[in-house]
């Protein structure tokens, strides 16, 4: 077992594993934030929102702080990449007989475990706190499906943000596109309650399609045509993303 | 004197050394814009042979470097290692090489040994291998110690030397340096130093650059001067002193003048010399030569002094 050799890309993803479970950020954003985020706005925000979205307001949050959570969680793949190509690691793999691009994989295998793990402390945080889903098991793999495509985009595109970057501080910016999106979609309340020029941009941005999506599905109302969109914008830009990234690679690893 | 002087790059391959050699490099040409920032780059190194690119900041050492290792591409000219062409064989190329370059590339969050066994890892180690390397490797660089501590709270020094290690995981015959010791202090140089040393002994061809004249002295079996993207002159050591020719003669007469001339390495100039002080009637003392320093060949060669003094400081990066 021991003289197993292991695929490159696996030697990346557990590299990128070890780092995440290393470095303080990552932790802080992938444990404490979701559990903070997910008490505060049911606790200091639910009451009064009760009555504005027509139900539990835990029920209507949760996908949205998932959403925000994972978001948030896949934005720190900027720094990653972005420390590897402008610090000399990429430029070493270059020099070896390696596949230097698995680097790029062990980032998003790494990000979109660490962001499940986020999406279930979400998860077991709003069960207490009242959220009473009620998807039967094929949605419950639909949820799940959706959820890992969400974050699988969501890191792609911040992998390309990253090697697009010219400094780590600017790769650190697309924190802030991650924070800020969910926040201008119907995520934590209804598109009426914001200002008219920006409720025609929430109400078909693609944060707000995939939460309505993850709403029908944990309630058992699940709305084809929501699904559908959700769906297609996912595949377009996880597309458009990887795309991107292979390129902006090259031309990184070149410079 | 200076640069129109005849181009003194003679062929570096002895004739009776081994057919192939480690490294051919033949009119390497490269610009950036408007910048040429190599000309007409040629030099052969024997293998087992360690060789030194010598030249102040920006002379073209790390552009050249990252020719020969298969990250840029030359404008015009080949480069072969061990008879693989840089371009076409690149892949081949990549299992033969060691590239260690300017700035440290290795993981501050993880551990001295961990950074090890991933790059073992990389290159199809099993486990064990990896583990056995890692734990060779950390003890030939006087890590060992430090192989359970993180890297962020690794000195300059210990960086730069696990970055060496990192690249040596693979034991390949050829080992590329740039400026293995800019930037650190005395006791890293000279426990670098040991370590270039060391892999020589063992029949590596080594390639480092330096801005350092006594690095280039003590390590290199071979110098080439880079100046401005040219080889300026390339030789031993003891040849580019020799080509620069001012020997001085010193000498201390017994009423304590101190006398020093210009020989050139011609003796009859001394002879003179002696002859007129005995006519005069002075006693000499005691009559040292001095050969030129490195420095002064440098001096002469590009008509600037190269070397930057040794700083303590690491760059900033
Ligand atoms: N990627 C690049 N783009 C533009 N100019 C470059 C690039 N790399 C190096 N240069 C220029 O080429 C010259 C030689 O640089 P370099 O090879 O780094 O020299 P050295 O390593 O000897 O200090 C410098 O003037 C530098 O500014
Ligand atoms: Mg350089």
């Amino acid at each position: 077992m021991s003289t197993a050799t292991l695929p490159t890309e696996l030697v990346f993803a557990k590299r990128s594993i070890t780092r995440s479970l290393r470095d303080l950020d990552s932790l802080v954003t992938a444990v404490v934030a979701p559990v903070a985020i997910m008490v505060l706005f049911v606790t200091v925000f639910g009451a009064a929102l009760d009555s504005t979205v027509g139900g539990s307001y835990t029920d209507y949050v949760t996908p949205g702080v998932m959403l925000l959570c994972a978001g948030f969680g896949a934005a720190l793949t900027a720094t990653s990449v972005h420390t590897d190509v402008s610090k000399g690691f990429v430029q070493r793999l270059r020099t070896m007989p390696v596949r230097a691009s698995g680097v790029i994989f062990g980032h998003v295998l790494a990000s979109v475990l660490r962001n499940l793990a986020s999406i279930v402390i979400v998860l077991l945080v709003a069960v207490a706190l009242g959220f009473r889903p009620t998807a039967t098991p094929l949605e419950w793999l639909g949820i799940v499906g959706l959820l890992t495509a969400y974050v699988l985009v969501f890191t792609l595109i911040a992998a390309a943000w990253g090697l697009a970057s010219k400094s780590v501080e600017s790769a650190g910016m697309f924190s802030f596109i991650a924070l800020f999106l969910p926040y201008l979609s119907t995520a934590f309340m209804p598109a009426d309650n914001l200002p008219g020029f920006l409720r025609g941009f929430a109400e078909h941005q693609p944060v707000t399609l995939v939460t309505d999506a993850l709403r029908g599905l944990a309630t058992s109302v699940p709305d084809s045509t929501t699904l559908t969109r959700s769906l297609l914008w996912l595949v377009g830009l996880g597309v458009g993303a990887t795309l991107l990234t292979a390129r902006l690679f090259d031309r990184a690893a070149r410079s | 004197m200076t640069r129109s002087s005849p181009q003194l790059t003679p062929p570096l391959i002895d004739p009776s050394a081994a057919a192939q050699p480690a490294l051919a490099v033949s009119g390497i040409r490269k610009r950036y814009g408007d910048r040429e920032v190599l000309r007409d780059v040629t030099f052969a190194v024997p293998e087992g042979e360690v060789f030194a690119l010598l030249g102040p900041n920006g002379a073209g050492k790390t552009t050249l470097i990252r020719i020969l290792t298969t990250l840029v591409r030359a404008d015009g000219g080949t480069a072969r290692l061990l008879g693989h062409d840089v371009v076409r064989d690149r892949a081949r190329v990549r299992e033969l090489i060691s590239v260690t370059g300017q700035y440290a590339s290795v993981d501050e969050e993880l551990t001295g040994r961990e950074n090890l066994v991933v790059v073992g890892r990389l290159l199809r180690l099993g486990k064990t291998a990896a583990l056995r390397r890692a734990d060779e490797l950390l003890e030939e660089f006087d890590l060992t110690t430090a192989a359970h501590r993180r890297v962020g709270h690794y000195s300059g020094g210990m960086r730069r030397r696990l970055d060496l290690a990192a690249s040596l995981v693979a034991s390949p015959p050829l080992i590329f340096l740039d400026e293995p010791t800019t930037g650190m202090d005395t006791r890293s140089r000279a426990a670098l130093w040991n370590v270039v040393t060391r892999l020589a002994r063992g029949g590596r061809t080594i390639i480092l650059t330096t801005q350092y004249l006594e690095e280039a002295d003590v390590l290199a079996d071979r110098i080439a001067v880079l100046d401005g993207g040219a080889i300026v002159a390339s030789g031993t050591a003891a040849e580019l002193k020799r080509r620069v020719g001012r020997e001085t003669v010193e000498l201390v007469l017994d009423d304590g003048t101190v006398i020093r001339s210009v020989t050139d390495g011609n003796p009859e100039r001394v002879r003179l010399l002696l002859n007129r002080l005995h006519s005069e009637g002075r006693h000499v003392r005691t009559l040292t030569v001095q050969n030129p320093t490195l420095d002064d060949a440098f001096l002469a060669l590009t008509g600037h002094t190269s070397a930057t003094a040794p700083t303590d400081k690491e760059p900033a990066r």
